[in-house]
């Protein structure tokens, strides 16, 4: 379990989109083509290049006003981490730092970790075949950085520090919200796949910010995890030979895509 | 924790895993293990965002003379190293990345004058010192044959050196320094129309 | 802003009136939060829809776009009513016991103060003044009646009019619940009480209307009776939108004033000294004008500049009487008076109200120069939908400029920080920056008229213009040097503008500017040295005008003794054993003054020293052409008549340019049916001409779209993504109606209104788009009108009418 997370406090997100630009700015990510569609929130999905998105979600309030949830999304560095039991090629690993990391060069592109996520966070590069996700900016943390999100963030929605004053912090922000009336207000993430390196102070339901109620890492993952874990090497070398020669297929549906452009 | 790039290399404890794990998880999967932060070997220096009237610190990072990230001044008394999306955008004026990650120039930056005779349906790329000079005539030509030297008001004769035949509209995205020489010079050709963004 | 940023965090509640804060300078809310975590402090956003700032906002009020007057009215009405202002404060710093000439009176059926002329000149109603001047003895000195008692004192005056704003007449006008406004005008008004503060922030969701300047009267006088000038965590806070857009105005990148402030000299100021003497009032720091401007001349001008030809007075432009503001450019360019235009940075194709219209205008163009980042709207006018490149003559020279961090220099941010921004690195191809650029072409245009005499070259070839180092380009610190002012007979640096003469022995560009670049090797506007004690004025980095003051008029923020209202967050004080004003800002109060002074002159740029409530603009100082107090007026383009004034309509007194231009029938009004409303998000800016081109910006936010109600969505038939195409009278020409196209937003975040028991749809969208750029789309103001504030010339942007309908 990781010791540093980031406390998000949805209810001081004012939606700036600061931590999604500088997550991009950092990571060095290129920009997607996006459209409108009637929502703020873009892009819609992760992916390779999009690591963090900020929800922009509309409910009916009290008194027949408007609630617009903000949120910024991410992957979470779950502890009982449904990726890491999924990858096959042991290429996902828990950080010093306690952040749940792929190893690219380890990564044999089976796109299981991307199924299993239960926050449908992980991105899959189609140009080198591997998986992708938000690092947590491990490199900035090994080097006494904060994550870029957090440093980028204007009015504190996201911060950065121990878990345990954070989780402090968290549950007086809850008392505070409830007592200004939102009565709905908790925490996501202390118990939530045995405790995240992202916590939300949510002053809603999770399900209206875009995150699962229940997040759980799926049956079939556990059962691969449990069954095939000791026969891991032999599991890598026959999945990344299945994908070599699906990979070869992939390649000539997509240069036929392209050229119906 | 109080963690800024102040406190850069300080957390002991973390930079021991450094060896093994930098690397891992950025961009490029071949990344060495043992290659340093990305800023680390750069030249901090130090602008305000070029957009909102906040006035935010923005250090660029800068290695050979070309910028390689900007984000925001822990020292900047206003943002603390805070910035919102436009401030965290500063990179895109000069870069963006390609599909594989790397930097290219951004495509729509003016590298060139451009010049458009009359009627023409296409720009065409020219030098300062002929678009410099074309741009000077132009003046001259306008303001000569426009200039009204004095107008008679209350039965007297005032000098009045105006032309109403020239716009001149400044720029809030320019400096202080800018916009005085652009007022001594639009003052100077006799130039009534003055205006910029303030008002729009 | 009267107050900065950093400021926000000594706040006790805020108002985000025409404004939204968290989108348009999102860093404020870092201090806004901080505020609201450390002392409890409250937001109220009052405004069309839900922006991102409503939604984060303590309590929020839904107002018509075009009704700010009449919020505030109401909330001026509150305070005065119940007695909630600041007895003490009103009394002895607001002109409120002013007794004003028996013969002002306003007509509410009208809507037209006394003093009311149509004047020929400006097409519209202006006044005679007379009547709105204060009552004198035969001394001279005016009369005031402490009790406030009088009928005819300022406060009197002000319950009588201001009666009218009360919660259901402001709730018919606006579309808020009166409970709504009650508890917002409640909560707001707890700041009366001393030692709290209160902070109007705004930007132009309060000036972008013809009767903007009222608007921020308004506020100016809410914040006057709640004592809420000039203290910690006060003010009335103009928040500007451009990273330099404070400094740009400071330098008079304006028709109609030179930097600093002073008025552009008109036809009527035959000499220098019909100059000083109209706009120089007698007693007041104003009566240092004449220094300050002779040191410009002598800035602008050098050693040509002497006593014998009024220090160059003659060379400058001196202007008709006539407006010449962005509105009034183009209409003469259209017209066909205008030949040529230079647009540095600015993209007034997008930018500007009838945007189509002017883009037509520039047509009649011989030349156009555009220096900018990118290729923009304006200056590839003739690529636009709907152009002939074969019939438009006009050339175009467009020339490429560095970016920001690509050149040396100072920006002034809203709270007046003249901070130093570093080149960090050379800007790409040939692009140089827009100082190389008017240096450059400064010196080709002063070489031809040496080279070839011109029509009156003087005011060029006279002009001091002596910039370039030693291998012939520009040097920015001789820029800074005059700006900064120096002595004309030893060379020497000033150290601020107290030591400016009107003898031609100083020089400088702009004596608010002055001290900024106060010595060569760290001059103030470099400092980046932060405060580690203190109320946050962090004096110590870089250099805020006026004197390195951070909070103006902040004498205020003591009481009659001198001690501070609040003694938590103490601003200035009164030291009696020093015998002078000390504390964690500069005190604005001259040195010189004594305590009784300075308690009598607490707004020492005013020529009677106190806060206005009521503004004649005496003794030559602040006067504005529509109304001493702001009242409500519809907007130009409205479905309503005016529901406090039966027989007004739209402010008289605003500047309207083209006929039959706004929506005035019935007729019209069923044909354009729908109030919308314009407005900037966090992801572009302003024309949109740099952040279309950056592609994190646009992935988050790609297109132009229109925010539509449920309701509306329903009635019309539109969904999300959707088309829409969307209409103004600024599109009907000859029988034709055009439009512009917009994705459908269909969102909670905007509802009907009731107005005077009428529903009511409000729309809304972003201005940001055109057709140049990565990311391409209609221009919004293709849509607004070309009326503005009689002031300002602001205009009108935040409230028209307009239909809507779904693309088939």
């Amino acid at each position: 379990m990781a010791q540093s997370i980031c406390l998000i406090d949805t209810d001081k997100c004012m939606g700036c989109r600061g931590c999604q630009v500088a997550c991009k700015q950092w990571n060095q990510l290129p920009a997607e083509q996006t459209v409108f569609d009637g929502s703020y929130e873009n892009p819609k999905r992760f992916s390779a290049d999009t690591y963090l998105r900020v929800a922009f979600r509309e409910h009916d309030g009290n008194d027949g006003r408007v609630n617009w949830y903000m949120a910024k999304l991410g992957c979470m560095h779950c502890t009982d981490a449904a990726c890491m039991q999924a990858c096959p090629a042991g290429a996902i690993f828990r950080s010093d730092e306690g952040t749940v990391n792929i190893d690219e060069v380890k990564c044999i592109g089976c796109n299981y970790c991307v199924t299993a996520c239960p926050f449908q966070v992980i991105g899959f590069d189609r140009l080198t075949n591997k998986a992708r996700k938000c690092t947590f900016c491990i490199d900035r943390l090994e080097n006494g950085l904060q994550p870029a999100c957090a440093q980028v963030c204007p009015t504190g929605s996201i911060t950065f520090g121990d878990r345990r004053e954070l989780i402090a912090k968290a549950m007086n922000r809850v008392d505070q919200l409830k007592a200004a009336g939102k009565a709905g207000a908790n925490i996501y993430g202390i118990d939530e796949v045995d405790g995240t390196a992202m916590l939300y102070v949510l002053a809603d339901n999770p399900e209206k910010y875009g995150l699962p109620a229940d997040p759980q890492v799926p049956v079939q993952t556990r059962i691969w995890n449990a069954i095939f874990k000791p026969l891991r090497l032999l599991v890598v070398v026959a999945v990344a030979f299945g994908l070599w020669a699906n990979r070869s297929q992939t390649r000539e549906i997509e240069q036929g895509k392209s050229s119906e452009k | 924790m109080d963690l800024s790039r102040r406190s850069f290399l300080k957390l002991a404890g973390a930079t021991a895993a450094a060896a093994t794990l930098t690397g891992v998880g950025l961009r490029k999967a071949s990344a060495s293990p043992s290659e340093p932060l990305r800023i680390k070997y750069t030249k901090e220096l130090h602008t305000v965002c070029t957009f909102c009237g906040v006035g935010c610190g923005v250090i660029c990072n800068v290695r050979d003379g070309v910028i390689v990230n900007a984000d925001g001044d822990p020292d900047h008394p206003v943002n603390e190293g805070t910035l919102c999306s436009k401030g965290s955008a500063h990179y895109n004026i000069s870069y963006v990345y390609d599909e594989k990650g790397n930097p290219k120039p951004n495509p729509k930056r003016l590298t060139h004058v451009l010049y458009r005779a009359p009627g023409a349906s296409s720009y065409e790329t020219k030098d300062w010192d002929w678009a410099l000079e074309e741009i000077a005539k132009r003046i001259k030509d306008t303001r000569d044959r426009t200039l009204v030297e004095t107008e008679t008001v209350n039965g007297q004769q005032v000098t009045v050196n105006r032309t109403n035949s020239i716009c001149w509209l400044g720029s809030a995205f320019c400096t202080d320094e800018e916009n005085y020489l652009f007022h001594k010079m639009a003052r100077s050709m006799g130039v009534i129309n003055v205006d910029h963004c303030a008002r729009l | 802003m009267t107050n900065h940023w950093n400021d926000y965090q000594h706040s006790d509640v805020f108002m985000n009136i025409g404004g939204n804060t968290a989108e348009n300078h999102p860093i404020s809310m870092k201090w806004i939060e901080k505020a609201r975590e450390n002392k409890n402090a409250k937001l109220i956003v009052v405004d069309p829809r839900v922006s991102r700032t409503a939604a984060v906002a303590d309590l929020y009020v839904p107002i018509r776009p075009g009704t700010n007057s009449a919020y505030l009215g109401g909330l001026i009405n509150y305070i005065l009513e119940n007695e909630l202002y600041h007895k003490e404060y009103v009394e002895a710093y607001t002109n409120a016991t002013y007794l004003i000439d028996e013969g002002f009176e306003f007509d509410e059926q009208t809507g037209l103060f006394s003093g009311a002329f149509d004047d020929p000149v400006r097409n519209a109603t202006s006044y005679d003044q007379e009547t709105w001047a204060y009552q004198k003895d035969e001394d001279g000195n005016i009369l005031q009646d402490e009790t406030m008692e009088d009928p005819n004192c300022v406060m009197q005056i002000m319950k009588r009019y201001y009666s009218k704003y009360n919660l259901d007449n402001v709730s018919n006008v606006t579309g808020a619940e009166p409970e709504a406004l009650e508890e917002s005008y409640e909560l707001f008004s707890t700041t009366g009480e001393p030692g709290k503060a209160g902070n109007i922030l705004y930007a132009m969701g309060i000036t972008q209307f013809t009767h903007g300047a009222q608007n921020v009267r308004g506020i100016a006088v809410v914040q006057l009776l709640l004592g809420n000038m000039g203290i910690a965590g006060g003010g009335v806070n103009a928040q500007r939108g451009q990273s330099n857009v404070q400094g740009a105005t400071d330098m008079a990148m304006l028709y109609h004033i030179i930097p600093g402030y002073h008025p552009t000299p008109q036809q009527t100021q035959a000499t220098f000294q019909d100059y000083r003497e109209t706009t120089t009032p007698e007693d007041n720091w104003w009566s240092n004008r004449p220094k300050y401007v002779v040191s410009l001349l002598k800035a602008f001008y050098g050693d040509n500049a002497t006593p014998a030809n009024e220090f160059g007075y003659q060379w400058l432009p001196k202007l008709d009487g006539l407006d010449h503001s962005h509105i009034a450019m183009y209409k003469y360019m259209g017209e066909g008076e205008v030949e040529g235009m230079i647009c540095w940075a600015d993209n007034p194709g997008v930018s500007g109200p009838s945007a189509g219209d002017k883009r037509s205008y520039q047509k009649n163009l011989k030349w156009f120069v555009s220096v900018d980042l990118f290729e923009n709207e304006s200056a590839s006018f003739w690529q636009a939908p709907g152009m002939n490149p074969a019939e438009i003559d006009t050339e175009i020279f467009i020339l490429p400029a560095a970016a920001g961090y690509e050149r040396d220099g100072s920006k002034a941010n809203s709270g007046r920080w003249i901070q130093w921004t570093w080149q960090c690195q050379e800007p790409p191809g040939d692009a140089k920056s827009d100082l190389w650029i008017v240096n450059e072409l400064f010196k080709k245009l002063k070489g031809l008229y040496e080279a070839e005499g011109g029509t009156v070259p003087e005011p060029i070839t006279q002009m001091k213009w002596d910039y370039d180092n030693e291998n012939g380009e520009i040097d920015i610190v001789k820029v800074c040097r005059d700006v900064n002012g120096y002595d004309t007979r030893t060379g020497e640096l000033v150290t601020n503008f107290v030591g400016l003469q009107d003898d031609g022995s100083t020089a400088c560009g702009n004596w608010l500017y002055s001290g900024y670049y106060n010595n060569y090797d760290n001059p103030a506007t470099k400092n980046r040295v932060r405060e580690k004690e203190g109320i946050g004025s962090h004096l110590g980095w870089s250099f805020a005008w006026p004197l390195n003051r951070r909070i103006v008029y902040n004498r205020a923020s003591a009481d009659l003794q001198g001690n501070p209202w609040n003694p938590d967050v103490p601003v200035v004080w009164w030291d009696e054993t020093q015998e002078r004003w000390v504390g964690n800002d500069v005190p604005d109060i001259p040195g010189t003054w004594d305590l009784e002074q300075s308690t009598e002159n607490p707004f020492i740029m005013i020529p009677e020293g106190k806060g206005r409530l009521f503004a004649n603009g005496f003794d030559k100082v602040g006067g504005l052409r529509d109304c001493p107090f702001p009242v409500h007026y519809e907007p130009a383009d409205s479905l309503f008549n005016n529901l406090l004034y039966p027989n007004a309509v739209y402010n008289p007194a605003s500047q309207r340019f083209y006929e039959d231009h706004t929506v005035e029938t019935d007729e019209e009004r069923e044909r354009y049916p729908y109030i919308i409303t314009t407005y900037r998000i966090v992801e572009h800016y302003q024309s949109g001409i740099v952040t279309r081109n950056l592609p994190w910006l646009n992935e988050a936010m790609p297109e132009l779209f229109i925010e539509i109600s449920e309701e509306l969505a329903e009635e019309k038939g539109i969904s999300n993504g959707d088309t829409v195409l969307i209409e103004s009278k600024r599109l009907s020409n000859n029988g034709e109606q055009g439009h512009i196209e917009a994705k459908a937003c269909v969102t909670k975040r905007f509802k009907p209104m009731m107005i005077n028991g009428e529903k009511t749809h409000v729309v809304g969208m972003p201005w940001h788009w055109g057709f140049k750029g990565m990311s391409t789309g209609s221009v919004a103001n293709d849509l607004t009108p070309s009326v503005g504030d009689p002031n300002t010339t602001i205009p009108e942007y935040k409230a028209f009418l307009c239909d809507i309908r779904r693309a088939e």
